[in-house]
């Protein structure tokens, strides 16, 4: 399996950041590292985005001192379970079957649907041709349900590739991925196709056993609710997008 | 820049896994000449296992259960008054004490045990390659040396250590080196254990970037493959050049094919 | 549902056959094993058609980079350089790369009696494109081992054929190929295996899965994924590999005997 990744400079000054505040607890945040605007490698090649700044802000108000790894997301939930991190915080949305096996927080990011995209001047029947998906996402089950032919690939470049150079007729991810990629496309990809519910909100992955952890997150997560900074959070990398706690 | 260290990486991989991959094929071989029936078996099955499963496979496997074998034996050495059992469902559970390296090390101490996990996934695997040459090149020694040896009163320690295993090397090195080539081109494998290697960051710096990056661009995959694939054709013609030297040297006077061309 | 009926279902469901979707919960043992199996028909199809192919045109290869010839011998030296110098994962990578930025058209090829249109875009499909690239790795590494045995033919043989009169095809054939086999056999199962080990690599990396009809370890993979448990899935394609490995080496064991039976047994 994948196991910890090696972060490079990041992690020196991360490390030093540890040793100042030594009272709080250590917790180890996983994520993918590959889903803006969610969590993304910038390019001083830290962890940056939309739960960078969620999860930082959580340790604080939970007096965690937190470190971040990345890890490829098709082996986070058995990284997380063998113990080579603490908590997954990666665009996860909280589904029946992944609770089965890890524990989730409360939402910290409403469901978001997730919607069809394809290169512009493409039917509707493309949504019934080749669609591409993330391997081992829910949006592979849904499409392999649907009838349509799936293609998975193991990133999601892969998949905006596969649409791009006309490998598949359609491909389905989150909307809030959708967004940006649209949108630097330069009309090259459109959405099409109603936007689908599947999935529940986004939530942290935390081991089942460990349920001082969860109890301590549940209550940040209240609290960045209750305050309107995790709205503020929301609007700034979702263009806008209004979210009412 | 992260790119340019990561090259740095592969090296340390390199420096680290040989000193190790020489060590298990010489405990394999070793095992294999044993006198000993089980030491026998437990090299040969070593190296037939090795041989027969992808090497891919073993490094989705391996590192993970050593990690949790490490884990599972400092945790009985550690806590033995732990009473909750350490699978609980899916979970591994240890206590915090036998937690490879400790939870509130720094980041760079987890990499660190990550990276030589990996490094000794390869070492297993490519130790049983080692294995089989180094068998090969100690049964190809010609008997005839060995029993001079012996008629000039050496003892079997004196004759190995003195003569079987510095003729050895001459029979060893065209396998070894043969060995080292299929080694670099294995390295980007270390991507699929997690390690931020060449591979990762030629994926995650050419994949494309919106305008949320400092320097937006599009998918740049191929160019920084094509560098990577300069690299490592770069590399085995510089060791191709190193072993043949080397073997001109190591067969001075030998009575082989290679010394005396 | 009972072990019968699940190889029923999914005993063929890497080539799309049977049951349509995969198991998602409550997976058993049997359905593992069944499924890890079906996928090892796409490694088998990869290694024999690879080796198959690649074992003709690495012995015109090896016989071009023995040549005097600096027009024939270079080219065939480059492929072998290249090909040997790089990691398989980077020539898979690549080659997608490029057959995706082919253009995807439809040639009309008449064969007299049936007309078959061959695409372009089949090339970006495993079953095209990833053939193709192991069947040129596996080319390039069989070529030079084929050149180094080639090497070592005993002039005392060659000259035996002129002496009776051989053309020098004949010699190429009758002597110097059966010789150069024997001599590189044994390097060559090693190939094989790594070859058969190399199909792994497949879907893992590079070339996506259709339908989720994807190679062995695309389904070891997958349950790994669905049950979190690694420790299930990877120890049952590890023994399937063996068993394939095994019988590789009796294939080629087989050969071997072939290959050597003029020679004396206490040789």
């Amino acid at each position: 399996m994948k196991l910890i990744k090696l972060l490079g400079g990041v992690a020196l000054a991360a490390a030093f950041t540890t040793s100042a505040m030594a009272d709080g607890h250590a917790v180890r945040l996983g994520t993918e590292g590959a889903y803006a605007p969610y969590n993304f490698i910038n390019d001083a090649g830290e962890v940056d985005g939309f739960e960078r700044e969620v999860g930082d802000e959580l340790c604080k108000r939970a007096e965690l001192d937190c470190t971040w790894v990345t890890n490829e997301w098709d082996s986070i939930i058995p990284n997380l379970v063998s113990g080579n991190y603490d908590a997954i915080i990666a665009g996860m949305s909280i589904t029946a079957e992944r609770d089965e096996v890890i524990d989730f927080t409360q939402e910290y990011f409403p469901p978001d649907p997730s919607t069809y995209v394809a290169a512009a001047g493409a039917s509707m029947d493309a949504i019934k041709g080749n669609v591409a998906a993330q391997t081992a996402t829910i949006q592979a089950s849904y499409v392999s349900d649907s009838g349509a032919t799936l293609v998975e690939f193991s990133t999601p470049d892969e998949v905006v590739a596969a649409v791009k150079n006309g490998e598949v007729d359609a491909a389905l991810a989150d909307d809030a991925f959708w967004q940006d990629i649209v949108k630097a496309s330069n009309g090259e990809l459109v959405f099409i196709g109603e936007p689908i519910a599947i999935g529940g909100g986004i939530g942290m992955g935390i081991r089942e056993s460990d349920t001082e952890l969860k109890d301590k997150l549940n209550a940040a997560i209240d609290s960045i609710k209750a305050d309107g900074t995790l709205s503020t959070m929301i609007a700034k990398w979702f263009d806008g997008r209004m979210v009412k706690y | 820049m992260n790119f340019y260290t990561s090259f740095l990486v592969v090296f340390a991989l390199l420096a680290v896994c040989v000193p190790f991959i020489l060590l298990f094929g010489f405990t394999g071989a070793l095992a294999r000449r044993s006198r000993v029936a089980p030491f026998r078996w437990f090299g040969l099955a070593y190296t037939s296992m090795v041989r027969g499963i992808p090497d891919i496979i073993f490094f989705l496997f391996v590192p993970i259960a050593l990690d949790q074998g490490i884990e599972y034996l400092r945790h009985h050495a550690k806590c033995p008054e732990w009473t909750e059992p350490i699978r609980q469902g899916n979970d591994f559970v240890v206590c915090a004490a036998a937690k490879m390296p400790l939870g509130p090390s720094p980041q760079w101490v987890h990499e660190t045990y990550g990276f030589f996990l990996a490094a000794l996934a390869f070492a297993i695997v490519f130790g049983a390659f080692a294995a089989n040459t180094l068998h090969g090149a100690l049964a190809a020694v010609p008997k005839s040396q060995l029993e001079t040896a012996s008629a000039f009163g050496m003892s079997r320690k004196q004759i190995f250590w003195r003569i079987h295993l510095p003729q050895m090397w001459v029979y060893a090195l065209p396998g070894l080196s043969n060995l080292w080539m299929i080694l670099i081109k294995a390295t980007p494998l270390l991507f699929f254990l997690g390690v931020e290697d060449i591979v990762y960051w030629a994926r995650e710096l050419g994949g494309s970037k919106t305008e949320r990056f400092a320097y937006p661009h599009g998918d740049w995959r191929l160019g920084y493959f094509l560098v990577l694939l300069v690299f490592y054709l770069l590399l085995s013609w510089a060791s191709e050049h190193v072993f043949s030297r080397l073997n001109l040297k190591i067969s001075k006077g030998q009575a082989t094919i290679g010394g005396q061309a | 549902m009972s072990c019968m009926q699940t190889i029923t279902d999914y005993g063929l469901r890497a080539l799309g056959l049977g049951e349509r979707a995969l198991p998602r919960a409550d997976i058993t043992l049997c359905e593992q094993v069944v499924l890890i199996g079906s996928g090892l028909i796409w490694n088998i199809y990869f290694a024999v058609i690879a080796l198959g192919l690649g074992f003709f045109v690495a012995s015109f290869i090896a016989f071009a980079r023995n040549s005097s010839n600096p027009f024939v011998w270079r080219p065939a030296a480059f492929f072998i350089f290249v090909i040997r110098g790089s990691p398989l994962f980077i020539q898979f990578f690549l080659l997608y790369e490029a057959f995706v930025l082919l253009p995807k058209i439809g040639f009309d090829i008449n064969l007299g009696f049936i007309e078959i249109t061959i695409e372009t875009r089949w090339l970006t499909r495993a079953w095209l494109g990833a053939t193709i690239v192991l069947f040129l790795n596996t080319t390039a590494y069989s070529a030079q081992i084929f050149y180094g045995a080639l090497r070592s033919v005993p002039k005392g043989e060659i000259e035996a054929g002129k002496a009776i009169g051989m053309t020098n095809k004949q010699i190429n054939k009758r002597i110097i190929w059966p010789t150069m086999l024997r001599l590189s056999w044994a390097s060559y199962t090693n190939e094989a295996i790594f070859l058969l080990h190399a199909t792994a690599l497949v879907f893992f990396s590079s070339f996506p899965a259709w339908r989720q009809q994807g190679d062995a370890l695309y389904f070891a993979s997958y349950f790994a994924d669905k049950t979190f448990n690694p420790f299930v899935p990877y120890p049952i394609i590890a023994g399937y590999f063996i068993a394939l490995t095994l019988i590789v080496i009796i294939i080629f064991g087989w050969f071997n005997r072939r290959l050597n039976r003029h020679i004396s047994k206490n040789h």
